[in-house]
């Protein structure tokens, strides 16, 4: 491709996202519908900036499929799945099975087509939007719903649904013609025969779940020890291409090798650090993927049939409707699940796109009949995020379960109210202490080392940089309460508060401080504690000293805490003043005569300990002169 | 028999009087001297540790100052933790059963200053009601307290004496020679050892 070309298209595409998305979003549309809308304006029938390359595009940018099933794995725990499988099975299964036959049905008694065709328009229709679906979802934060997780479980059958009727199209073939020419053979395993082609299958499927549990840990935390950022990003890509060149060598689909391999990750200390480097890549291609969907569609077509498009559509969102609530029902969802999961499977996948091409190299379709049909699919698709908002805002109030009883068992992995970033020693001391008192935090350290180290102690401790946004999104932030910034550097715990404070203004932080500068810092920040972090050690051990040297316990003790207490008083009142001096007088002389000052104030008054409440020499004043009468007069008396 | 002193005061660097009579307490025969202010500075009171030492005597003495007419604080705060249902007291509760109790207390005042219509209008046995009835829910033999009084006014030679009372009285609890007939009828156990030499 020529460089001008490439950026001149660059341009094209971001400007169209640039400035549809935010629109859409703020119109309440959905980003999904603003890089649909945004293709169809640049595409060949309105602007036309792009032209029939569209399509060279979408297959470049189902790449980002790959990649969301990756991290839909990654939010996965191995578990969860196994949990889910009677939905992936049934549901799905059912699914797949009644729309085909019913969509075949419709099409043997409304046309003329031969039962082959039938049956692989029916077969193809039948499968729905992995990449539409999951990022509405997950952008509403529906996903993981009980509505959501099935939908979910749905395309995760579909998708390994296509690998079977891949290879069940050329059997329905009818125009023999030309058709054994046009299977293509660039698989390393076509040529072998069945029972070692399954061989192969499996033998790829193990490996990528044994080498992403033993293999792929130890190889990124040689990587992060490197402390580049990039080699990490550079790494998670290469694992996710690795993985799709692997599954296309041997004819299975990426999506759902990646999909499996993320599953196998969803354990690894590095899970959120993954997450965060392969998210921006997600977002952008599958944006791209959606655009392409959007300057793909034949307006031409539409305008020359429009009836006949209408109703393909109208029926194959209807059918699809009708199967998926009777299903719902069937399997016991509620009202306000049944109709998310309805309503936000009521499309045509980007599969049919793949299937079709194929079916028609495969002389199962002419040409005809698929483009209408692909025609109709992209606008099932793009009426998909409409059709969710619809059912969000007209048809959910009246017939969902009211909110009371909305009781949802959440499936959440580690979702804690506290997070603690950095847990070295100091950080440690802290989630040990709260995990004895039975709260469990979510551990966030930087150090692959000490990560690996803590795993082995069997405490789950992720891998990563808090300074991070997203990464702290990855933890939990939006939900939890209490954020411990407990790291070693200084201005990395000073970037943890403002990132904190900019994207999760709800979160109350507590901070370690290592300087009086950084205290200083820290208490502008209005965080609800900054703790300065040898400030306590040395006051026990001076408050031992003392002890030693033959004081009493208790006594140190109490002086101990008044001493303390002074101590943060006098601290804060120093950083209240200090903009007023700082800039003129160097750090540390300014260092020094604060702590004289506090020298000065601490021999003058408070921090010492006058144990008032058990001073007698008042009260000896006041009655010893009576005392002393009366003790002459018994004597007196005896 | 052997006895534990619990001793609690909060300022005992400024005492003169506590600081005299405990000096020596621990080396006598048979006396256990355990310092709680000492060696609970952050009232981390260890409940195991205390009830095997209070299973391990037969006399449990609460030496103190007389405080806002009880115990310092840490007393009270032991006595929360330590004397648990089920252990101390209740129909399982027999871990101290039989064994004696009283207070050594300390005052400021005078005897004189301890009865109906004086400063402080009550008897020190009628003010130490709440500690006996501890004692005796307990199912612990409760004795008079011994009793320092007038330590404003008091010269060394005088605590001294006190001193010696003291000590005596617990030489007569470790040699099992105290006779409980005769001190059911006592105000103070000092009145116990003056009986005696008479």
């Amino acid at each position: 491709m020529h460089d001008g070309d490439f950026f001149y298209q660059a341009f094209v595409y971001l400007s169209a996202a640039v400035i549809a998305v935010p629109i859409a979003k703020k119109l309440g549309l959905g980003s999904v519908l603003g890089y649909l809308i945004a293709g169809v304006l640049i595409g060949p029938f309105v602007f036309g900036f792009i032209g029939q390359e569209g399509q060279d595009v979408m297959h470049f940018a189902e790449f980002g499929v790959v990649m969301m099933l990756f991290l839909v794995g990654l939010e996965l725990q191995p578990s969860l799945l196994w949990k889910l499988r009677s939905q992936i099975l049934g549901l799905g299964g059912i699914q797949v099975i009644a729309t085909s036959a019913i969509i075949a049905g419709l099409v043997l008694v409304f046309t003329s087509l031969p039962w082959q065709t039938a049956l692989a328009i029916g077969l193809t229709l039948a499968l729905s939007s992995t990449a539409i679906v999951l990022q509405t979802l997950s952008e509403k934060g529906l996903l993981k719903t009980e509505g959501g997780q099935n939908a979910f479980s749905v395309l995760l059958f579909q998708d390994i649904a296509v690998i079977p009727i891949l290879a069940f199209l050329p059997l329905l073939a009818i125009a023999e013609a030309g058709t054994t020419v046009a299977h293509e053979s660039t698989t390393w395993i076509d040529g072998l025969p069945i029972v070692l082609r399954t061989l192969v299958i499996l033998g790829v499927i193990v490996s990528i779940v044994v080498g992403g549990r033993y293999l792929i840990s130890p190889a990124f935390r040689l990587i992060a020890q490197t402390r580049l950022r990039e080699l990490f990003t550079a790494a998670a890509l290469l694992l996710v291409i690795g993985i799709t060149l692997l599954m296309t060598q041997v004819g299975l689909s990426p999506a759902l090798g990646t999909f499996l391999a993320g599953v196998v990750l969803a354990q690894s200390e590095y899970r959120h650090e993954l997450e965060t480097d392969i998210e921006p890549f997600k977002g952008l291609l599958l944006g791209l993927f959606f655009i392409a969907v959007g300057a793909s569609i034949d307006f031409q077509l539409i305008i020359n049939n429009p009836g006949l498009i209408a109703l393909i559509v109208l029926g194959l969102v209807f059918v699809k409707l009708v199967v998926l609530y009777v299903i719902g029902r069937f399997f016991g969802m509620r009202m306000d699940n049944n109709l998310l999961f309805t309503f936000g499977l009521a499309q045509g996948g980007e599969f049919a796109f793949v299937l079709f091409s194929y079916a028609l190299q495969n002389g199962v379709v002419t040409d005809s009949t698929a483009n209408p049909l692909i025609a109709a699919v992209a606008i099932s698709m793009a009426l998909t995020p409409l059709l969710m908002l619809l059912n969000e805002k007209l048809i959910q109030p009246y017939f969902g379960t009211k909110k009371e009883d909305d009781r949802e068992a959440d499936v959440i992995d580690e979702q804690n109210e506290v997070i603690i970033a950095g847990f070295g020693r100091y950080g440690s001391t802290i989630g040990r202490f709260l995990q004895a008192n039975g709260t469990q935090a979510t551990y966030l350290d930087i150090d692959p080392n000490n990560v690996d180290l803590l795993r082995k102690l069997g405490l789950k401790v992720f891998y990563g940089d808090a300074s991070r946004h997203d990464l702290l999104h990855a933890a939990g932030a939006k939900d939890a309460k209490l954020l411990i910034v407990a790291v070693d550097d200084s201005e990395k715990a000073l970037e943890i508060i403002e990132t904190a404070q900019k994207h999760f203004p709800h979160l109350k932080i507590i901070s370690r401080s290592k300087s009086w500068d950084d205290y200083f810092n820290m208490i502008e920040k209005d965080l609800l504690g900054v703790f300065r972090e040898f400030s306590d050690g040395a006051l026990r051990m001076a408050a031992d000293a003392l002890c030693f040297v033959g004081l009493r316990k208790n006594q140190v003790h109490r002086a101990l805490k008044k001493f303390r207490k002074h101590d943060e008083m006098y601290l804060k009142e120093l950083a209240s003043s200090r903009h007023e001096h700082h800039t003129f007088i160097k750090h540390s002389k300014q260092h020094i005569e604060d702590l004289e000052k506090m020298i000065l104030d601490d021999i003058e008054n408070e921090a010492k300990d006058k144990d008032l409440g058990w001073d007698t020499t008042t009260i000896k004043e006041e009655f010893i002169p009576i005392l002393n009468k009366l003790k002459e007069e018994a004597k007196k008396n005896t | 028999m052997k006895a534990l002193v619990l001793f609690a005061h909060p300022a005992f660097h400024k005492s003169k009087i506590n600081k005299i009579l405990v000096d020596g307490l621990s080396e006598l025969e048979g006396v256990t001297f355990h310092d709680l202010y000492e060696h609970y500075p952050e009232f981390d009171i260890d409940v195991k540790e205390e009830q095997k030492l209070l299973s391990e005597h037969d006399c449990i003495i609460f030496q103190h100052p007389f405080f806002w007419y009880s115990t310092p604080a840490i007393l009270k705060e032991w006595q929360d933790n330590v004397l648990q249902h089920g252990w101390a007291y209740g129909s399982k509760g027999v871990a101290l059963k039989g064994k004696y109790f009283f207070n050594a207390i300390t005052t400021g005042a005078p005897e004189q200053a301890y009865k109906k219509g004086a400063f402080h209008d009550h008897t020190i046995k009628e003010l130490l009601v709440p500690l006996k009835q501890t004692a005796v829910l307990c199912k612990m033999i409760s004795l008079p307290p011994f009793v320092v009084h007038a330590t404003h006014v008091m010269d060394t030679d005088e605590i001294l004496d006190y001193k010696n009372d003291y000590f005596n009285l617990l030489k007569t609890i470790v040699d099992d020679k105290l006779d409980l007939d005769r001190v059911s009828d006592l105000d103070y156990l000092n009145h116990y050892l003056i009986k005696e030499e008479l």
